[in-house]
């Protein structure tokens, strides 16, 4: 590769199986029930985050030498304020009905574990470029968990994919004979997005037998 | 060489074919295997798993051919619509061929689907984890289709079971390890998956929807779901308890599920702690609302009122509240083990589940919310019991030494 040596490529595609921030580290679960019941809603959130992480990684790596220990964190914070208003008024002014179905949860990137987590263990330590592609892997780690998630709840939970109706209309028969798709109103629901979750990391550890924990 | 013997060599023969499980379940059905633990304590009991599930089936056979009964009862009321209140238990409206061949074609296929289906799952996960098939899924398959509608489609209730037993129990570890009842899980995951389909007009009575709207129409509404909405009941007393009335197909009839009670009772099977405990906690939640009701405190017109004003004994007969206390609130795996422990954790059940019938109308089914509750909270329930009387016996040894 060109671009990546092999060590940088690492960066990227590490988190996004056998080191996923959210099946493997299980950070970041509140935004992921949260707001994948569209899919719309999932793939927003994960471009979102992924700006936030990868420039604040940026700018936290930049700083890492000029940042007083004792108080990295409140610069931490403010960085990633910063950005996450940034993307809040993007999404307000180029977005407003999906900022809308997101509410306050785009407020609420600031304190995703997953970015604090990478700017404390990894932006601080190692330099732009690299902290880049890490905030770029990350992001797209935690993205696909949510993107994945997202499209099973709103398939099976509404019917569509991105807003357009994929599977046939409700029955509208009774009788035990009665065929047709029904709307499962419990994917909407949080709970169903938890054991989603689960699933995905129970076949994820099925097939990778070292992530599970003694 | 007898069958037997012929059944046994085939097993030694194929022993480390993956299908073994699947022979393994089949044959245990017929022969008790020959193969003895070779180490640890031995204990003899003749009350293995498999006839504490047996005995746990026999006690619903009744409730199950009643059911059958009255799906087809309720469709010929629902048709003709001539319902006389106050039959007798033994009526020939009631107990005849015609009702029966109406109410097993509709739940026969819910039968043989959850056991179908549920047994299904159970077997591929005994072949994948390499152990034997476990007799646990054979209660859960019977009490599924009695705690669902008649009309629920049979495709929902496959998907249910699927889920129930995958994420009910396969993944806590299987038989004995579940922390919830497995058939109540599946009776939650249809009421939130499609709760037009297990609440409403259109599914506890075969038929009604074809007949609304006509000049014979009654409503195919169970009588929490009427109550909840303030409507006038037809239904006398003795009907509810005999259970001439629509609901789930074997939760109506309070009767037989008594009759259920006292078998399991009688063979040390279910726990008569637990269910009298859970009779208390309804009673009492009962007479709270009544009294509430009474001393004005609540307007005649509050969305409340009518199931507040319910007397109290009536909560026993309606709705699945006797089912769920006898045979799924004293399920040995998900309830307390203590005996202190289960006169709390049945009281507990009995009281939420009024409360929830009474407070959530869009849940009139307080009792399944309340069971699984419990069931979370069964092992802390029994914590503090047996810390409790840790505590109390190191102060006895304290007060010795003093």
């Amino acid at each position: 590769m060109g671009l990546l040596n092999k060590k940088d490529a690492k960066l990227i595609t590490d988190p996004f199986l056998d080191n996923n921030p959210v099946t493997v580290q299980v950070l970041g679960i509140c935004s992921a029930l949260a707001i994948t019941a569209e899919l719309k809603a999932s793939i927003v959130m994960a471009i979102a985050v992924m700006a936030v992480l990868a420039i604040g990684n940026v700018v936290i790596s930049l700083m890492r030498n000029i940042i007083p220990s004792k108080i990295r964190i409140i610069v931490q914070l403010v960085v990633v304020a910063a950005l996450v208003i940034i993307v809040d008024l993007v999404l307000k002014a180029y977005a407003y009905e999906l900022s809308k179905t997101l509410s306050v949860f785009v407020g609420l990137i600031i304190t995703n574990c997953i970015i604090m987590g990478r700017f404390e263990a990894f932006a601080l330590a190692n330099s732009p470029y690299q902290s880049f592609l890490d905030g770029i892997g990350n992001a797209a780690g935690y993205g696909i968990i949510l993107i994945i998630v997202g499209f099973f709840r709103e398939l099976l939970g509404s019917g569509t994919l991105l807003g357009y109706k994929v599977l046939g209309d409700p029955i509208e028969k009774t009788g035990v004979y009665a065929f047709g798709y029904e709307n499962n109103g419990f994917m909407l629901l949080a709970p169903m997005a938890l054991i989603v979750l689960g699933i995905i990391i129970w076949v994820q550890r099925s097939r990778n037998t070292n992530l599970i924990e003694e | 060489m007898g069958l037997k013997e012929k059944l046994h060599q085939f097993k030694e023969e194929n022993k480390d074919k993956k299908w073994l499980p699947l022979f393994s379940a089949f044959h245990t059905f017929l022969y008790t295997p020959n193969d003895t633990a070779s180490a640890g304590t031995h204990i003899k009991g003749a009350d293995d798993l498999k006839r504490t599930m047996n005995t746990v089936i026999m006690a619903l056979i009744p409730v199950l051919i009643f059911g059958m009964f009255n799906a087809g009862f309720q469709h010929n009321i629902a048709v003709n619509g001539n319902f006389t209140s106050g039959m007798s238990f033994f009526s020939g409206e009631f107990w005849n061929l015609d009702n029966f061949i109406i109410g097993a074609a509709k739940i026969l296929p819910l039968v043989i689907i959850s056991y179908g289906i549920g047994l299904g799952v159970e077997f591929i996960f005994a072949i994948l984890k390499g152990h034997e098939v476990e007799e646990g899924y054979l209660v859960t398959g019977m009490l599924v289709p009695l705690i669902v509608p008649v009309d629920i489609p049979l495709w929902m209730l496959s998907v249910a079971v699927v889920f129930g037993v995958v994420i009910g129990k396969e993944v806590f570890g299987g038989t004995g390890m579940n922390i919830m009842n497995p058939a109540l899980i599946i009776r939650a995951f249809l009421f939130f998956a499609y709760p037009t389909w297990m609440s409403g007009d259109k599914v506890w009575v075969t038929g009604a929807v074809d007949v609304a709207g006509t000049a014979d129409a009654i409503s195919g509404e169970t009588i929490l779901g009427s109550l909840a909405q303030g409507k006038e009941m037809i239904y006398s007393v003795s009907d509810m308890f005999f259970g001439f009335i629509p609901g789930s197909v074997g939760e109506t009839s309070t009767l037989l599920i008594l009759l259920g009670a006292a078998f399991l009772i009688f063979s040390k099977i279910g726990s008569w702690r637990i269910m009298l405990s859970a009779v208390a906690g309804a009673l009492a939640m009962g007479l709270i609302f009544n009294m509430i009701a009474d001393a004005n405190i609540i307007s005649e017109g509050s969305k409340f009122y009518s199931l507040m004003s319910t007397p109290f004994w009536h909560h026993l007969l309606i709705g699945g509240f006797a089912f769920g206390v006898v045979y799924m609130a004293t399920d040995p795996v998900t309830a307390s083990q203590t005996n202190k422990g289960k006169w709390y954790y049945g009281f507990l059940i009995g009281f939420l589940s009024i409360a929830i019938r009474v407070f959530n109308p869009a849940y009139p089914e307080g009792v399944m919310l309340a069971i699984l509750l419990m069931n979370v909270f069964a092992p802390t329930i029994d914590h503090y019991v047996v810390q409790g009387n840790i505590k109390k016996r190191m102060k006895r040894l304290k007060a010795k030494k003093a």
